[in-house]
């Protein structure tokens, strides 16, 4: 298969940030999760756990509070006082609303999801009805009324309240009347509201219980301490005979470093999150019926959509962060050597660029054209677009001034191969070109929508001929278009699972589209159908290991000068795939780290697949082929992540 | 993708009926075994793997079965009707079916339905149902009629929602169809009209239902081929109304519209179904799987010789009639994904190579379920009674033994008891074992000089007994002193209460040396280190101590200057056991080994003597320097208490009983070494945290230099 150069990059300094709630949706299956940037993801967790959407942060917008409403309608409340409903088609805001009672700490909905309360800094409820566009305020309890809403509707009523030197951090009311409250002290307290009284007292920690749900069953619940832990209670029956149950602690989980700040509870899984960034799924093993790899805990810790861009002819990396852009220049080398050698450098990689957007928004995506001299980035509400110019070892940043008024907003932007043109891909499913010239741009044309989408485009693949336009939503199927006449030339069937990656080969223009289920299909666009060698790989069907990996491809590209090599990559490993090699099947070695030795060539060509996989570098962020001999690996290890992070409460090893 | 496997005709037997083919195909009692029933007379019992009868029954010449004979799985009989009225139950022995049990009943049936975990049911003709056990009682009761004049039953279904039976029955009149749905919990009866959707009358030529969260799904396969669904609420809003139901179609053209007969259909999940029947007018009959999710054909499999147009389904085969036999075809059906109906192989394959983690499941007690089937079965057992008179009744083991204890000596109990246990144990094994011992307490009360300790020692080493099993058991052994029994006990069972573990302390150490030498006592964990020649009584080991000098008493403080009085004593206490290992054996099998609770455990160490608190923390102390003096800390033998376990006794014994120890004389050099161990563990303690911190920054400047290298060029071959 050939030997690379492998540029490995440590120096993207990306820390994600610590999840603050999550809500799990029993209808739809989907899991929301917000994060102290205001971030808000939303995971499909019947398409293998893929983050399908997001909904960029914004400074002011420290969300506190995550519920579902209403069958599938999100809402989140946070400090800044207002409660915000997102609009999941179009990936957009759908309004704010001020609550009038200071930051919000609290947000539930009533059992039959029409009402929504919200627990404010003032220590007031607020009650708004959810109408079938908007939420209306309907009545206000102050403080002390507040036992009174309890028994009124409330199922479930998260508020910090305090008292003396214990915080009461979550509270959970059960239909049956039972209370139960985890503290600042430790303790997991069940209580029975009608007496008044403490029925049981859980301690379970040294430190803070934080968070609390319960299962729609209200059979387990689960908590999430300050100490890292997730403890799962249960309702068991006292005997075997007696119908009389207690609520008993039965699993311990420790799968985080620090605060646990918000846990679910699914029929099937644990989920937590918390201040050290990790998503964590822990499927409740008696609940899973088939015992097969999605019983296995899931850890998801990087988004699942690109961070980095590349411009390959002048070996640039653009990075994006929440809210800057980094641009760094490659180093070289002129020596050479064997397999796992390090080669001394001969220029190391420059900090060229550091670009930092004005106002609140976070980045929702950027790009750097293939030839460096434009980039572009969007937020919510702003377009950037800027021209560089390289002088020898200088730089000099324009930015475009004048941008069109449609241009407020992108969710995707890509530049054709040759850098004259810029796709723009924004809310309610608009796809827009802009022809770039020195100094500017003209023409900015919209593709023609889809009959009566609003489906936002998220992914964008654009063939290096320039001819055409592959784009996908999050549940839709790809649509290609033809650039030249702006037209729709035609939709790939659809697929149960959503498209994670997706990119146009050079030459024979065949568009490879990665799935979340780790299904890869090659789709001929001038022939309008499947390629032979795609439907080869569905009859035999991928290799067990390759669908049992569990982060989506997140980039694809191609060799440069050997059109059947496809390169694919996830966090944990790269891929480069061979299409004239035949397709390993589940008897066959997929993944050897050893490289081979005493072997004859004979027996090395025999078992030779056509997936050369590589672990060397992980977790990956980025991987490229920069020309036919050289790979760009950004790598970003986990340790980096963790000395940025507060540290965890101490436990003392010794002595207690 | 779903797959018919190659078929099996079961052929030891053609069924000589004709082209009606048979009456009807069952299961029995056991997996893979199934009831066919011919239309003639004759009932087979097939093993459908090895493709061979097991047994068959026929009526007398002259008689006819009609209807096919199902199996009660409450009792594991099987029923069956001939000529209309007569009911015969008979189970696998039985040879010849005009011997049998016989029942004419006063109405013409129509259907047996027999399903797991309920009794089975008896559809009359006229729409009325009757449980089988109601029936029996008085078979010629008279039996109403349900369904009006001309109506006929054309199909009947029968089976569980929500662990609730429901029957469902199909009738027919001038091409009218109405449903019946009959639920048992609460009696109602629910009448729908069919209305076909289609054009032009049809004849529907076969139903079929599968239940749904909330409704029944009812298809059925119409003269015009196409197949209909029709949803069936589960909860009607009125019951009593006439109802209508509105069919709507599911699929088009399934068979040829034109085959009047040989046409069936079955649900095989909620996404499939099985068609049988010609899919052309001219072409040969086929069997076939669609799928209704994405209205596609999975698979066909034609029926040269021909078919009768039944088919029946059970777990993962397909009954059918072709030719003369009756075929067995084994299918699969994999969950329906679009890749997987459009033909593109969705890669399902297990490897198997998960091994899957063990877990406890908490929410099914372990001894749940115990005896729920045993009130049943001693009602079914009544009937069998009835038919085979000659077979003495058979009187379970364990009310004999419960017989025996109550008047037999001790020696007959003994062989009696070991006999039981080495019969099979059934599911209410602990239950049984646990009433013996109320029972053999039971009599100890009554008569003082019955005292089978043999048998008691026996039953708590069966491991299944609890406390709570026979409560009475260890208050009996402590009035009698029995340490042998209490030990036993202690180790096995789970939930002894804190007070009588402590009176089982009390009784351990206040018990003379000499009654304790004579019994016989589990020493298994304790004969490791104790010295043989300490047994007995204590000797004083001088041996190792010159001068009176003792190194660890160098650096005492002042306190601790005053041992030196008495330098020998306190060497001894650090080498020697201070007590018999008979008690040693007691202390650490028994007692450092059970469970407890604090607070429920302190009040009650109170009470015990304070010399004798003094001699069990002794004796901790000295379990506490033998676990200090090797690296892992544990002692040796097997099972041996922990480190916790035994400072978890210190502190518990020093709490409950401190004021007191503090008082006597000859606690106080325990309490002084104890004391100055605890300084020292402190003084570790700190130490190792300031170590600890020191490693920590050593472990960061390690990491910092492994992450320096933020950038690099490699060399990587992919092979």
């Amino acid at each position: 298969m050939g030997e690379f150069n492998v540029h490995r990059v440590r120096f993207f300094n990306y820390v994600p940030s610590g999840i603050r709630c999550v809500a799990y949706n029993n209808q739809s299956n989907r899991l929301a999760v917000s994060r102290t940037d205001g971030t808000v993801e939303i995971y499909n967790l019947s398409a293998n756990y893929f983050q399908e959407k997001f909904f960029p942060g914004h400074e002011s917008r420290a969300t506190e509070a995550l519920c579902w409403a209403k069958g599938q309608r999100l809402f989140s409340a946070g400090l800044n006082g207002e409660i915000i409903e997102y609009d999941l088609q179009a990936l957009t805001i759908k309004y704010a609303v001020d609550a009038f009672g200071g930051p919000i700490w609290s947000m539930a909905a009533s059992p039959n999801a029409s009402q929504l309360l919200v627990g404010c800094e003032d220590g007031s409820v607020k009650l708004f009805q959810i109408t079938p566009d908007k939420i209306q305020f309907e009545r206000n309890f102050d403080r002390q009324k507040r036992s009174a809403i309890g028994k009124m509707l409330v199922d479930r009523q998260y508020m910090g309240v305090s008292k003396r030197k214990c915080i009461i951090w979550g509270v959970a009311f059960l239909s049956d009347g039972t209370v139960i409250s985890v503290d600042s002290a430790g303790k997991v307290q069940i209580w029975d509201s009608a007496t008044g009284t403490l029925v049981k007292n859980h301690l379970v920690s040294n430190a803070d219980v934080q968070s609390i749900a319960v299962s729609p069953q209200e059979d387990s619940f689960v908590v999430g301490t300050a100490e890292g832990t997730v403890f799962h209670f249960q309702l068991v029956s006292v005997t075997s005979s007696s119908s009389e149950k207690q609520w008993v602690r039965t699993k311990p989980f420790q799968h985080h470093t620090h605060d646990v700040r918000a846990v679910a509870h699914s029929p099937t899984a644990l989920i937590s999150g918390g201040t050290d960034t990790h998503l964590v799924i822990r499927p409740l093993m008696e609940k899973v019926e088939v015992k097969n790899y999605d019983a296995a805990l899931r850890k998801i810790t990087f988004p699942h959509r690109r961070l980095v861009s590349c411009a390959k002819k002048k070996q640039l990396l653009l990075f994006q962060f929440a809210h800057h852009l980094e641009l760094w220049r490659l180093g070289s080398t002129v020596a050479t050597g064997k397999n796992g050698d390090t080669l001394p450098l001969s220029k190391n990689a420059d900090h060229l660029l550091h670009l930092k957007t004005k106002g609140p928004e976070n980045i929702i995506c950027s790009c750097i054209s293939p030839c460096g001299g434009w980039i572009a980035c969007s937020t919510a509400s702003r377009f950037f677009l800027y021209r560089l110019n390289y002088e020898h070892d200088n730089i000099s940043l324009q930015r475009v001034s004048k941008m069109p008024v449609f241009l407020r907003s992108a969710l995707q932007i890509l530049f054709s191969e040759d850098s004259t043109k810029l796709f723009v891909a924004s809310n309610q499913g608009s796809l827009r070109v802009i022809r770039l010239q020195e100094g500017g741009f003209t023409h900015p044309r919209a593709f023609q929508p889809q009959s009566g989408t609003v489906q936002s485009m998220c992914l964008l693949a654009v063939s290096p001929d320039g001819n055409w336009l592959a784009a996908s939503g999050s549940s839709a199927g790809v649509h290609v278009y033809n650039v030249k006449q702006l037209k729709l030339h035609c939709t790939v069937p659809a697929y149960n699972f959503p498209v994670t990656a997706l990119a146009i080969a050079p030459n024979t223009n065949n568009l490879v589209i990665a799935h979340s289920d780790q299904q890869v299909f090659e789709y001929s666009i001038p022939d309008k159908q499947y390629t032979e060698w795609s439907r080869t790989v569905q009859k035999q069907g991928f290799h067990h290991l390759w669908l049992q990996r569990d982060t989506p491809i997140t980039h694809i590209s191609f060799h440069p000068k050997r059109p059947m090599h496809i390169l694919l990559h996830d966090t944990y490993m790269f891929c480069l795939i061979d299409k004239s090699l035949p397709l390993p099947n589940d008897k066959t070695l997929l993944y050897n780290p050893l490289p081979p030795t005493n072997e004859s060539d004979v027996i090395r060509r025999r078992t030779a697949h056509a997936f050369k996989i590589s672990k060397k570098y992980k977790p990956l962020l980025f991987v490229d082929l920069l020309d036919e001999k050289t790979l760009v690996a950004v790598e970003r290890p986990l340790d980096d992540i963790v000395a940025q992070l507060p540290p965890p409460i101490k436990k003392k090893k010794f002595g207690t | 993708m779903a797959d018919l496997e190659e078929g099996f005709a079961l052929t030891a037997v053609p069924l000589g009926s004709g082209p009606d083919g048979p009456l009807g195909v069952e299961q029995s009692g056991k997996t893979d075994q199934f009831l066919v029933t011919d239309s003639g007379r004759t009932v087979i019992l097939y093993k459908v793997s090895d493709q061979k009868p097991l047994g068959s029954w026929s009526v007398k010449q002259g008689q006819i079965i009609t209807c096919p004979a199902v199996c009660n799985f409450q009792t594991g009989e099987y029923i069956v009707v001939h000529d209309n009225k007569v009911l015969r139950i008979w189970n696998n022995e039985d040879v010849n079916l005009d011997k049998v049990f016989k029942a004419t009943l006063s109405a013409e049936v129509y259907r047996i339905h027999s399903i797991q975990g309920t009794e089975p049911l008896v559809l009359f003709k006229e729409g009325a149902v009757r449980g089988l056990e109601a029936l029996l009682a008085e078979p010629q009761q008279k039996i109403e009629t349900v369904i009006s004049d001309e109506e006929v039953i054309k199909w009947t279904k029968f089976f569980m929602v929500f662990r609730h039976p429901v029957l469902i029955f199909i009738t027919e009149k001038h091409g009218n169809y109405f449903v019946y749905v009959q639920k048992f919990n609460s009696r109602i009866l629910s009448k729908y009209t069919l209305l076909l959707g289609q054009e032009e009358k049809c004849v529907i030529q076969s139903f079929s239902t599968s239940v749904g969260r909330k409704f029944i799904s009812l298809m059925s396969l119409s003269s015009d081929g196409c197949v209909y669904e029709t949803l069936i609420p589960i909860h009607p809003s009125e019951p009593e109304k006439n109802q209508r139901l509105v069919q709507s179609q599911l699929l088009k053209s399934v068979v040829s519209g034109s085959a009047r007969n040989g046409v069936a259909l079955a649900i095989l999940d909620q996404d499939h179904i099985a068609v049988l029947g010609a899919p052309l007018p001219a072409s040969k009959e086929c069997l076939s799987v669609w799928n209704t999710k994405f209205q596609t054909l999975q698979t066909s499999k034609e029926l040269p010789q021909g078919t009768s147009g039944q088919l029946w389904y059970y777990g993962e085969n397909l009954f059918m009639l072709h030719g003369k036999f009756l075929t067995v075809v084994p299918f699969k059906c994999e969950v329906s994904s679009l890749a997987g109906a459009l033909g593109k192989l969705k890669h399902s394959q297990d490897p198997g190579i998960h091994a899957t983690p063990h877990f406890v499941n908490w929410e099914t007690s372990q001894g749940c379920g115990l005896g729920s089937q045993n009130s049943e079965q001693s009602k079914r057992i009544l009937r069998r009674r009835k038919v085979e008179v000659s077979v003495q009744p058979e009187v379970p083991a364990s009310t004999q033994l419960l017989a025996t204890i109550q008047k037999d000596s001790e020696k007959h109990i003994e062989v009696e008891l070991r006999k039981f246990l080495a019969t099979k144990r059934t599911p209410d094994f602990h239950t049984i074992i646990g009433d013996v011992i109320i029972g053999l307490l039971g009599r100890c009360k009554a008569e003082p000089s019955f005292y089978p300790c043999n048998c008691l020692m026996q039953l708590v080493q069966t491991h299944v007994l609890s406390y709570s099993l026979c409560p009475g058991l260890m208050e009996f052994a402590l009035e009698k002193t029995d340490v042998q029994i209490l030990q036993l006990c202690l180790q096995q069972f789970p939930d002894i209460p804190e007070s009588v573990t402590c009176a089982c302390l009390k009784v351990f150490l206040s018990i003379g040396d000499d009654t304790l030498q004579d019994t016989d006592i589990n020493m298994e964990s304790v004969s490791d280190y104790m010295d043989p020649v300490q047994d007995g009584e204590m000797e004083e080991q001088t041996a190792f101590l010159q001068n009176g000098f003792s190194p660890e008493e160098d650096n005492c403080d002042s306190c601790a200057q005053k041992l030196k009085e008495k330098p020998q004593a306190a060497a001894d206490e650090s080498t020697s056991c201070p007590v018999t290992p008979k008690r040693a054996a007691l202390f650490r099998n028994a007692v450092l080994h059970s469970a407890y609770s604090e607070t429920f455990l302190l009040p009650h160490l109170k009470d015990i003597p304070a010399q004798h608190s003094t001699l069990f923390l002794q004796y901790l102390y000295f379990l506490y320097l033998k676990c200090s003096e090797n690296a892992t800390m544990t002692l040796p033998g097997t099972h041996p208490p922990t480190l916790s376990q035994i400072m978890d006794w210190i502190c518990l014994l020093l709490d409950a009983n401190f004021t007191v120890v503090v008082m006597i004389p000859e606690a106080k050099r325990l309490l002084l070494s104890l004391y100055k161990f605890v300084k020292s563990q402190i003084s570790i303690c700190s130490e190792l945290n300031k170590i600890e911190v020191s490693f920590r920054e050593l472990q960061k400047l390690n990491q910092e230099k492994n992450n320096r290298e933020l950038y690099s060029i490699e060399v990587l071959e992919l092979f």
